[in-house]
């Protein structure tokens, strides 16, 4: 039995996990990175677009601050995010973009002087500030009141990656690459550790540690179309799930990202529409302006990609011989633009399209993208029913972004969510609960416990193919699960998925090597990605109302009266079939920013009754404060700031209000 | 390009299991090909469907995270991105050469950027903290940008494996190492002087290894400058050297 002990085990490599990692190691704690893939191979190197922080150096980006930010972020996200949380975000972004550009991160900087950029189809000229001149410059994100998304090309994600990874590095952080943790270690509500497997030897390893952070990010690949990485299927918010302790936050609430080249799903920057790029029809018609006179495609994601649908329902999709599809047209941008801003864009149309996007109309049509749902975590991080267990970035649902998420919202939440859990975690380490209290005796049987499981798919005498399981689990996420929902079809879905989850108990693996063993992978994996599979169907087809992301044909109005509140999933029992489902409402009584209209989209939300007691006291506190600083109403309506760690607590200075 | 009868395809790949003592050897498959379809779709077609004990490494499979690096007809490059219709009825696959082989078409090329990482401390080296509520310094926008330009590359091994000098020479930092000392020099973050620079690449592992074969430059996926950054450095080292 071979065991290895660490104060700090963060399980996910990518951009979130890095840097808790990187905050508990500056704190003095050893720390051990688990990786499916070299780190820098994550798939938060594709993020394209940019990650917003408030900056306010363009602009077309100046009066902006954290109060904007925040605001957009809760429309964003159809009042279900947790509007604490938003606020430590808002807070801590600009934070983590300074950061990163002392650690290397070439942000693309502001340029003095006139520039020609392209808005709602029309040249327009930009004159940006002399003193703002190579200041950390921002683009145009859908669902946002002002230019706010940092970037560096469009490769933003793979420039923050590189210089994060290497941070890491710098810190002497080891990364243990093909390695995967297939269970957490746990007793009474205490999480220890993990038991993770080699994939290349296939050994078990017991990693025991005072604190474990899953950062694995999302789980796309439950879908047959999703722009996500073949490696993000879920399985760290999966073993969470497994534990019955921890729980999953709003699984149902999965986005699908407007504009993906058709049929390969891969993702091509809301950038593209940032910068000026227009949805057209198989007309050539753009139709957006039709469906969203305020923010056209710039609406929120939500919104956008399920304008496309319908437009395609309508019978102006453009044909093709794998279904229709629609264009994103940004020859307008002009081809110097193309080459210097979107250049990963560029590539991708070259390579897997055969086009110059400078000339010709990129196919598009949304797919599968990102998850909002994850390992439910309170504002500090640490799990719910699971002390010890940490979670952040896309794995989490500390819930930065209820139902729908903004473009350029996820890259920053990464490294946010990273500084600040990173932080807390080092807390834990140094208080009394953090003590490790582990046996040797609970290790051994954990590690026990999944080497008979891999023993049965190994050597039972299943005659189920992983495989075909996992293709028709896609297929019915991708059909049923998708961005129109409806409860006959989502009742169908839970149905074959139960009947799935069943089959997969039964699987069967004919490559009987030691090692490296993919086969063997895809079984244990897809048992466990039907378990997420039905958590998000089972919570669609219990939430019978329509917010953000999660849109019911049968019930299309947002319904705060009844729904205002999050999805938890648990599953205590190894041999259940459904998840048990539970719901933590969201009170208005102490939200900053009530429920109301989104500025895009539909306008026939139920009300809950507090909305309109909220809105009053919310005004009479903002007369009583009369012209009082923002900092002193905000503080007033919604505290926040004993959320966020000593460290990050300053107030972010920009041009013009520095003395 | 669409035909009536779709071509078949032989996939004829190296096959190798090292934890098993199997040696390496060819193995054919058989495909029908697709429109559009790429060498990330066809292999995952015969792991579904011929072989599920087949390994090799696809993350992203759009280009960006370089995972999937491996000779393709005898070339170093990504094949993800490589659509079938480019390549003949009959393609061979071989692992990229110089990285530990795990199995298969699937190399540890982690391990060794890693070491290269370590070995040249691929980050800004700086001694202030940086105060993160303040207003950043700035950068000339020109500068930010030609530094992206040599951080584009994602470390995908292709320079690595089409090197000369790596055949001869094992501890040569190869083009990837190159590059970065290049992207960082750029960097007016980053505190360290040519002096420092020449301790880490001023010698025949470093810049004055590279017999100027220049295969890094045909091959490289981004199509990063490496010709004239490894002709640029070699000047400076050159420079720095003699003082």
């Amino acid at each position: 039995m071979r065991i290895l002990y660490t104060d700090v085990l963060v399980i996910g490599g990518g951009l979130a996990g890095l840097r808790a990692a990187v905050g508990a190691r500056r704190r003095g704690h050893d720390v051990v990175i688990l990786s499916l893939v070299p780190a820098k191979r994550s798939h938060s190197a594709a993020a394209q677009g940019g990650m917003q922080a408030s900056l306010g150096n363009t602009a077309k980006g100046q009066g902006d601050n954290e109060d904007v930010h925040f605001e957009d972020t809760v429309r964003g996200s159809d009042w279900g995010c947790d509007q604490a949380v938003a606020r430590l975000f808002v807070h801590a972004a600009p934070q983590a973009v300074r950061e990163l550009a002392a650690w290397g991160v070439p942000w693309n900087r502001v340029r003095a002087g006139e520039r020609e950029v392209v808005m709602d189809g029309r040249r327009v000229t930009l004159s940006e500030r002399p003193e703002a001149h190579g200041l950390i410059a921002a683009r145009d994100f859908g669902g946002t009141k002002k230019w706010r998304t940092c970037y560096v090309s469009d490769g933003t994600g793979h420039a923050m990656l590189y210089a994060v990874s290497d941070k890491a590095v710098a810190e002497g952080i080891p990364v243990h690459e093909r390695m995967e943790a297939i269970a957490l270690i746990h007793e009474g509500g205490r999480c220890h550790g993990a038991i993770v497997r080699n994939l290349v030897t296939g050994e078990l390893v017991a990693y025991v540690a005072k604190a474990t952070c899953i950062a694995t990010g999302g789980f796309g690949r439950i879908y047959r179309v999703t722009s996500n990485a073949v490696i993000n299927e879920g399985i760290g918010a999966a073993i969470a799930l497994e534990t019955g302790a921890a729980c999953l936050g709003n699984m149902e609430a999965v986005q699908f990202h407007p504009t993906t080249i058709f049929p390969a799903g891969i993702l091509v920057t809301e950038g593209c529409r940032g910068d000026g790029g227009l949805l057209k029809d198989a007309a050539g018609h753009r139709f957006m302006p039709d469906y969203e006179p305020e923010k056209k495609e710039l609406a929120s994601r939500d919104v956008v990609s399920r304008r496309m649908e319908e437009h395609i329902r309508a019978g102006h999709g453009v044909n093709s011989r794998f279904g229709e599809h629609l264009w994103l047209d940004i020859t307008l941008l002009g081809a110097a633009h193309i080459d210097s801003r979107l250049r990963e864009v560029k590539e991708i149309c070259r390579h897997f399209l055969g086009i110059d996007p400078a000339r010709d109309f990129i196919p598009v049509r949304p797919a599968q993208h990102y998850s909002m749902g994850g390992i439910r975590t309170d504002a500090r991080g640490e799990a719910y029913g699971l002390a010890g267990l940490f979670a952040c970035g896309e794995a989490a649902c500390w819930d930065l972004h209820g139902f729908n998420r903004l473009g350029g919202n996820s890259v920053a939440e990464t490294v946010v969510a990273g500084m600040i859990v990173g932080e807390n975690i080092a807390d834990f380490v140094e208080s009394s609960a953090g003590e490790l209290q582990v046996s040797t005796a609970l290790v051994r049987e954990f590690l026990a416990a999944e080497q008979a499981k891999l023993d049965t798919l190994l050597q039972g005498n299943g005659n189920e193919s992983a495989t075909e399981i996992r293709r028709r689990m896609q297929d019915i996420m991708t059909d049923k699960v998708g961005i129109f929902r409806r409860g006959d079809l989502l009742a169908e879905a839970v149905d074959e998925l139960q009947a799935l989850l069943q089959r997969s108990r039964r699987i069967g693996v004919a490559t009987r090597r030691p090692g490296s063993n993919p086969e063997l992978v895809a079984a244990y994996r897809v048992q466990k990605m039907l378990k997420l599979a039905l958590c998000v169907a089972y919570g669609a087809l219990q939430r019978t109302e329509s917010r953000g992301a999660h849109y019911r044909e049968d019930h299309p109005r947002r319904d705060d009266a009844n729904w205002l509140k999050r999805t938890l999933a648990s599953w205590s029992d190894p041999f259940q079939t459904l998840p048990t489902l539970a719901y933590e409402a969201l009170d208005v009584r102490h939200m900053e920013l009530p429920p109301g209209w989104r500025g895009y989209g539909a306008r026939d939300a139920i009300e809950h009754p507090a909305t309109a007691l909220r809105a009053a006291e919310i005004a009479a506190i903002r007369e009583a404060f009369g012209h009082a600083e923002r900092f002193t109403v905000q503080q007033a309506l919604m505290p926040y700031e004993h959320l966020v760690p000593v460290r990050f607590r300053g107030r972010n200075e920009r041009l013009g209000d520095a003395s | 390009m669409t035909t009536d009868t779709p071509r078949q395809l032989t996939l004829r790949i190296l096959r190798s299991s090292p934890s098993e003592g199997m040696a390496p050897h060819w193995q054919d498959f058989r495909v029908e090909e697709a429109e559009g379809m790429t060498l990330f779709i066809a292999l995952n077609e015969v792991r579904d469907t011929l072989d599920p004990s087949l390994q090799f490494d696809f993350v992203c499979r759009a280009g960006i995270c370089g995972s999937c690096g491996m000779l393709i007809d005898g070339r170093p490059g990504l094949a993800c991105r490589s659509l079938t219709r480019d390549l003949g009825p009959l393609i061979t696959l071989a692992p990229l050469p110089v990285f530990a082989l795990i199995g298969d078409l699937s190399v540890d090329t982690g391990s060794w950027m890693r070491g290269t990482a370590e070995r040249l401390e691929t980050w800004i080296h700086s001694q202030a903290e940086p105060d993160l509520t303040a207003v950043e310094t700035p950068m000339a926008p020109e500068l930010a940008e030609a530094i992206y330009e040599l951080d584009r590359c994602i470390e995908c091994g292709c320079c690595v494996a089409g090197c000369g000098t790596q055949r001869m020479r094992e501890d040569f930092v190869g083009a990837v190492g190159l590059n970065k000392i290049a992207r960082f020099r750029l960097d007016p973050r980053d505190e360290r002087s040519d002096a420092d620079y020449y301790e880490l690449i001023g010698d025949d592992a470093g810049v004055f290894g590279c017999m100027s074969l220049l295969g890094c430059h045909d091959v490289c996926p981004k199509g990063l400058p490496l010709q004239t950054q490894i002709a640029f450095l070699r000047r400076k080292m050159v420079a720095a050297g003699l003082k």
